[in-house]
C-alpha cells in the first residue's frame, strides 16, 4: 500500500461460511474488515445459530455438520475483537464508483458506509416453482422448515409432506422425523434412475453422497413413503393447506395434510452484485443470471469480490473455500503480502483453492443430473396459477401480455403486468416469470432478459428515511 | 458495424423516438392517411414516457402551455376511444398545497391568470382543506384544487399509444438506434444499427433527452440537458389519498394508485444517456419522503419498496421545443419537455400532424420555437460587445 | 389452529403480547412469526384477494410475513423478535375481549 492511497475500507457483506472465512483471511493479514450481517448472529443459513439462550447442542442442531458448524462459529467468535461486526443490519443499496458507498438499515435507522473494497457473500434462497395452492398458509420452503427447527425449536405442525428436489429434501425429512414431526410422504421430482446415472460424478464426494443414502435408508426404515418421479403437485385448502395432490407415472394421488415443505435447489441472491455494477452472465447450470467471477472470486468491477452461494450455488464447504480465495485475491490486489516467500505461498494456495473449487463444480454438475430442476413446468401450468405472490399475478396474465401486447422481455413484462413489482421485487417470482415468458415467446430463458434491480433490495420503512433527513 | 441492406422503406413521415410524442404523432398521422415509420433505439415508451410520475395535470403550467394543455385534456377525457384502453387514467383531481402565506398568494395569482385560459381552480383555506381531506397534515396552509386533473399509469399509456399506432398501420422499428442521417434537399434518409433504411419527406424529432443530439445533426442551435427525476414507490396501502398531490415549489409530487401503492417523485437521481444507466439517489428519496410525510403524516408508517430514475430532457426555460426546424424544411421537433410532457403528449401528436398536413398548428406554439435558442445566443453575443 | 409446533427449547421466559386484541404469550427468543403461528394460522391477508398468508421463506427474503402493529408500524414477522407488550394485527377486526377499551 502506497503512502498516497487512502487506507482501504473493506466491507464484507454476509456472515455465513464465505463471509466468515473471508474475514478470517483478512484479519490474519493484519487488516480490520467491517462485516455486515443481516442476521443477529453469524453462521448464514446452514450454520444458522438460534438466539442467545437456546440450549440445544451443536450435535442436535446440525447433526453430521456439527463439527463444521462448531469450527465456523468458534472461528468467528475469535475474530470478533479484530473486526467491526454489524449484526441485524441490512445493506439495501450500493452506490459504486470512485468512492463507493453502502446504504444500511439497522434498528429502523439509516446509515451510509463508504467502501474501497467489497466482498459480497449474500448467500442463497430456495428455488421454488409455483404450483396451485403455493400461497396457502402451511406451505413453506425447505429452508424455512429447517430454520423453524434449527433457530426456533419448532416443526411444521400436523401431517407434513416434503416435496421437491435436491439433497436438502432428504436431509430435512430426516431432521424433522428425528425431531418428532409427522412426515407423511417425501415426494421427489427427480428419478432415482437419474441418480444412478450420475453415480460416477457423485462418488467424487463420497461423504455427501453417503449421507444422502443414509437419510433415505433411515426414512424408509421408519416407514416413511419416499416417492420419486413425482410430476405436478397441487395444494388445496380453505384457510390453510388441507390436501396435496400429485401425479406420478400418469396416476394421480391425493392425501390430507397440514403442512408442505417444498424446494428445488437454491438460487443465488445477487441484488447487491447488480447494484455494485457487476457484469452478469446467464449460467446454464444454475439456470440463473449470475455475476461474472474469475477463479478467485474477482467480479468484473475492480475491488468488488464475490464468494459463496451468492454468486453460484456450490454448497457450504465450497463457500468457506471461496471466501478465503476471494480474500486472498483482494490481498494480492493490494500488493499483500509484501514478503516474497509469503507472497509465493499465498499464490500457491490461491491456485490450490481454485483447483478445489473447479472440482467441486463438477460435483455440482453431477448433482444436477441426479436432481434436475423442473424447467418444463412453464409449459403445463394453468392460466390461473399465481406466479407473483406479492401482487397475485397469474400465468394467464403473463401469457396475455405476450399474446396481446407483443411483450418479449422480462422488464417489459413487469411494466405491463406488475409481475415482480411487489415487496419482494421479483426475488421469488422472477425466475418463474422468465420461464413463462420464454415458453410463451419461444425464446430461451436467457433471451427473456434479466429483471433490473433498484434500491432498496428489501423494503425499508419511511420512518428510517425521516430519521435520516432529520440528521442532515 | 451495421450492414446496409439494399431495401429502402419509403414513407411520408419518419419519426425518431417511440415515446409518447412520437407514437401519438404516428397515430394521428395515420388517421390523416399518411404513412409513418417510427425508429426507436430501445422499446417504445420505455424512457421518460414510461418511468415518469404519471401526472395528467394542467394546473401549474406556464400560461404559454395552457392552450396545448387544454387541448390535451379533451383528448384524455376520451382516451379509451383514442387508444383502446384507459391506462388506469383517473380524473381524481389535483391538489397543489401551500405551506405559507406567500405560497397561497402564488396560488391565488395563478388561479386568476389561468381563468383566462378556461382553467377553473378552487382555492381552499386550511380549515376547508382539512375538512375535505382529513389526511392532510397541519403543515398545509391551504391549497389550489383542479378538480378534473388526475393521473394515469405511464407504462401502460406509452405502450398503448405505441400499440394503437401500430394497429393503425404505423411501422415501429424498435431496438435499433438511428446511426446515419441524410437530407438531400427534399428527402430525409435514415439508417439504423440493423442496416434498415428509411426515406421520408418529413422527419419528426421526438427523441426526448436525445433531441438536442438529433437537432444538432441538422445544424440547429438548441440548449437541452438530460435530467434524472428521482422516484419512489411504497407497498400497497389502504386507500388514503384520493387525488394527486403537489406542493408550491415542487419538493414532492405524490399519488396513490388504485392498488394502493403511493408513487412519489421529488429531487434528482444520477445517470447518463446510455439506456438503463439511471440510478436513484437515497438522499433525494429521503428529502421527498420527508416533504410528503410532512403533508400526509399517515404515510410515516409505510414501507418503501423501490426507487428509480429515468431520463428526461430539460431546457433552460423549462419549455419544450415544438415546431419546425430553423434550418431544414420538413424537419419538425417535439422534445425537451422538462419533466412535464406526459399530459401534453396527445395534443402534441395532433399538432405535429397538423404541421405535416397543413403546415401550421391550430394551437399556439410560438413560445416553443427552436429559434429562441439562436436568438438568445445572438443577444448574449451582442451584449458582450 | 396452529402452523408451528414446539419440539425443543421449551424452557424459556414467557413474553406477553396481543394478537387482534387477544392476550397471548410466547417465549423469549421467538420471532414474531413463531409467536403467532404456534397459536394461530395466519399472519396477514393479501391486499388484493384477501386470502390469508403465513409467510414462506422464514429468512427475510420473500416479504410475505409483514404484519402491522396496532399503531400502524410495519413488522417483518420472521426477522423481528417478539417483544413484551407488542400489539399485532393479522387482518381481522380485533376480537372483543373482557378487557377491551385499549383497541382502536
Amino acid at each position: 500500500m502506497s503512502a498516497s492511497s487512502p487506507s482501504p475500507q473493506i466491507i464484507i457483506v454476509g456472515a455465513g461460511p464465505a463471509g466468515v472465512r473471508a474475514a478470517q483471511t483478512l484479519v490474519e493479514a493484519g487488516l480490520r474488515p467491517i462485516v455486515i450481517d443481516e442476521n443477529r448472529r453469524a453462521g448464514g443459513q446452514i450454520y444458522r445459530q438460534p438466539p442467545p439462550g437456546f440450549v440445544r447442542s451443536k450435535k442436535e442442531l446440525y447433526g453430521f455438520e456439527a463439527a463444521k458448524a462448531e469450527a465456523l462459529h468458534s472461528s468467528f467468535d475469535q475474530l470478533r475483537p479484530s473486526i467491526d461486526y454489524r449484526p441485524d443490519t441490512l445493506v439495501w443499496n450500493c452506490m459504486p464508483g470512485h468512492s463507493g458507498q453502502l446504504d444500511l438499515l439497522h434498528a429502523q435507522r439509516h446509515a451510509t458506509l463508504p467502501y474501497t473494497h467489497l466482498i459480497l457473500c449474500s448467500g442463497a434462497l430456495d428455488r421454488v416453482m409455483p404450483f396451485p395452492g403455493w400461497t396457502l398458509p402451511g406451505v413453506y420452503t425447505l429452508g424455512a422448515a429447517q430454520v423453524a427447527l434449527k433457530a426456533q425449536g419448532c416443526v411444521l405442525d400436523g401431517r407434513v409432506v416434503i416435496a421437491g428436489s435436491g439433497p436438502l429434501l432428504y436431509l430435512l425429512a430426516y431432521q424433522y422425523a428425528k425431531a418428532g414431526a409427522d412426515i407423511v410422504a417425501v415426494l421427489d421430482t427427480a428419478r432415482f434412475g437419474g441418480k444412478l446415472r450420475a453415480l460416477p460424478t457423485l462418488l467424487r464426494q463420497p461423504v455427501t453422497f453417503a449421507k444422502g443414502l443414509y437419510f433415505m435408508g433411515w426414512l424408509r426404515a421408519k416407514g416413511i413413503p419416499l416417492l420419486d418421479g413425482v410430476e405436478q403437485i397441487a395444494a388445496s385448502g380453505q384457510q390453510t393447506i388441507q390436501n396435496l395432490r400429485w401425479t406420478r407415472g400418469g396416476k394421480t394421488t391425493e392425501i390430507a395434510c397440514d403442512a408442505l415443505a417444498t424446494g428445488f435447489g437454491l438460487r443465488s441472491e445477487t441484488q447487491l452484485a447488480e447494484l455494485a455494477g457487476c457484469r452478469f452472465v446467464f449460467d446454464e447450470l444454475n439456470q440463473q443470471w449470475l455475476p461474472q467471477r474469475d477463479d478467485a472470486g474477482r467480479s468484473s468491477v475492480p475491488a468488488v469480490y464475490l464468494a459463496g452461494d451468492g454468486s453460484g450455488i456450490a454448497g457450504a464447504d465450497a463457500a468457506e473455500l471461496s471466501g478465503r480465495a476471494a480474500a486472498l485475491a483482494l490481498l494480492q490486489d493490494l500488493g499483500l503480502p509484501t514478503n516474497a516467500a509469503a507472497k509465493t505461498a499465498a499464490e500457491q494456495e490461491s491456485r490450490r483453492l481454485a483447483r478445489t473449487l473447479r472440482s467441486n463444480l463438477q460435483f455440482r454438475q453431477g448433482l444436477e443430473t441426479a436432481f434436475p430442476t423442473a424447467v418444463h413446468w412453464a409449459r403445463n401450468c394453468a392460466d390461473d396459477l399465481v406466479i407473483c405472490r406479492c401482487e397475485e399475478i397469474t400465468a394467464g396474465q403473463l401469457r396475455r401480455s405476450v399474446q396481446q401486447e407483443g411483450t418479449v422481455e422480462i422488464n417489459r413484462l413487469k411494466a405491463m403486468t406488475r409481475v415482480g413489482m411487489g415487496r419482494c421485487q421479483g426475488r421469488v417470482c422472477g425466475a418463474a416469470a422468465a420461464e413463462i415468458l420464454a415458453h410463451a415467446t419461444g425464446v430461451s430463458v436467457a433471451e427473456a432478459g434479466r429483471l433490473r434491480v433498484q434500491a432498496p433490495v428489501k423494503p425499508i420503512p419511511v420512518s428510517a428515511a425521516l430519521a435520516a433527513e432529520e440528521q442532515t | 458495424m451495421s450492414k446496409t441492406t439494399d431495401k429502402v422503406i419509403d414513407t411520408d413521415v419518419a419519426i425518431i423516438g417511440g415515446g409518447l410524442m412520437g407514437t401519438s404523432a404516428a397515430l394521428e398521422l395515420r388517421r390523416q392517411q399518411r404513412s409513418v415509420v417510427v425508429l426507436e433505439q430501445g422499446w417504445c415508451g420505455a424512457q421518460a414516457s414510461g418511468v415518469n410520475y404519471g401526472g395528467v395535470r394542467r394546473q401549474g403550467r406556464a400560461a404559454c402551455q395552457l392552450p396545448l394543455s387544454q387541448r390535451a385534456h379533451a383528448i384524455w377525457r376520451r382516451l379509451e376511444q383514442t387508444i383502446g384502453s384507459d391506462g388506469e387514467y383517473i380524473a381524481s383531481g389535483h391538489l397543489k398545497l401551500a405551506r405559507s402565506d406567500a405560497d397561497m398568494q402564488e396560488l391565488i395569482a395563478y388561479r386568476d391568470m389561468a381563468a383566462a385560459y378556461g382553467l377553473e381552480l378552487e382555492l381552499l383555506e386550511a380549515e376547508t382543506l382539512r375538512r375535505r381531506y382529513p389526511w392532510i397534515g397541519e403543515q398545509a396552509r391551504g391549497a389550489s384544487l383542479c378538480a378534473e386533473d388526475g393521473h394515469a399509469n405511464p407504462r401502460l399509456i406509452a405502450a398503448a399509444f405505441a400499440r394503437a399506432a401500430e394497429q393503425a398501420g404505423a411501422r415501429l422499428l424498435q431496438q435499433s438506434a438511428v446511426e446515419e442521417f441524410g437530407f438531400d434537399g427534399n428527402y430525409f434518409v435514415l439508417q439504423n444499427s440493423r442496416g434498415e433504411r428509411v426515406r421520408s419527406r418529413f422527419l419528426l424529432n421526438c427523441s426526448g433527452a436525445w433531441g438536442k443530439e438529433i437537432a444538432e445533426r441538422f445544424g440547429e442551435t438548441v440548449s437541452e440537458q438530460a435530467i434524472y427525476p428521482n422516484m419512489c414507490v411504497t407497498e400497497p396501502l389502504p386507500p388514503l389519498m384520493n387525488l394527486s398531490l403537489g406542493v408550491v415549489g415542487g419538493a414532492f409530487y405524490a399519488r396513490q394508485v388504485e392498488r394502493g401503492n403511493v408513487v412519489l417523485g421529488g429531487g434528482r437521481g444520477i445517470g447518463n444517456l446510455a439506456l438503463d444507466a439511471t440510478r436513484p439517489r437515497a438522499s433525494s428519496s429521503f428529502k421527498a419522503l420527508a416533504a410528503l410525510t410532512g403533508m400526509v403524516p399517515a404515510l410515516r408508517n409505510a414501507l418503501v419498496i423501490r426507487t428509480w430514475s429515468g431520463v428526461e430532457g430539460e431546457t433552460p426555460d423549462h419549455q419544450p421545443v415544438i415546431g419546425p426546424s430553423a434550418t431544414t424544411p420538413g424537419l419538425l421537433h417535439a422534445f425537451g419537455f422538462s419533466g412535464a410532457g406526459f399530459q401534453l403528449a396527445p395534443a402534441v401528436g395532433e399538432v405535429l400532424a397538423e404541421l405535416v398536413t397543413k403546415g401550421e398548428s391550430s394551437t399556439p406554439i410560438d413560445a416553443f420555437s427552436i429559434k429562441r435558442f439562436a436568438i438568445q445566443q445572438a443577444s448574449k453575443q451582442e451584449s458582450k460587445v | 389452529m396452529s402452523l408451528l409446533r414446539r419440539v425443543a427449547e421449551q424452557e424459556r421466559k414467557s413474553i406477553s403480547f396481543w394478537l387482534d386484541g387477544k392476550a397471548l404469550s410466547a417465549r423469549a427468543g421467538d420471532s414474531v412469526l413463531t409467536a403467532v403461528l404456534t397459536q394461530a394460522d395466519r399472519l396477514r391477508r393479501s391486499e388484493f384477494s384477501g386470502a390469508p398468508r403465513a409467510g414462506f421463506c422464514l429468512i427475510g427474503c420473500c416479504q410475505d410475513c409483514w404484519m402491522r402493529s396496532e399503531d400502524g408500524v410495519a413488522v417483518r414477522a420472521c426477522t423481528t423478535e417478539i417483544a413484551e407488550g407488542m400489539r399485532l394485527l393479522s387482518g381481522t377486526a380485533p376480537i372483543a375481549e373482557e378487557n377491551t377499551g385499549e383497541n382502536k
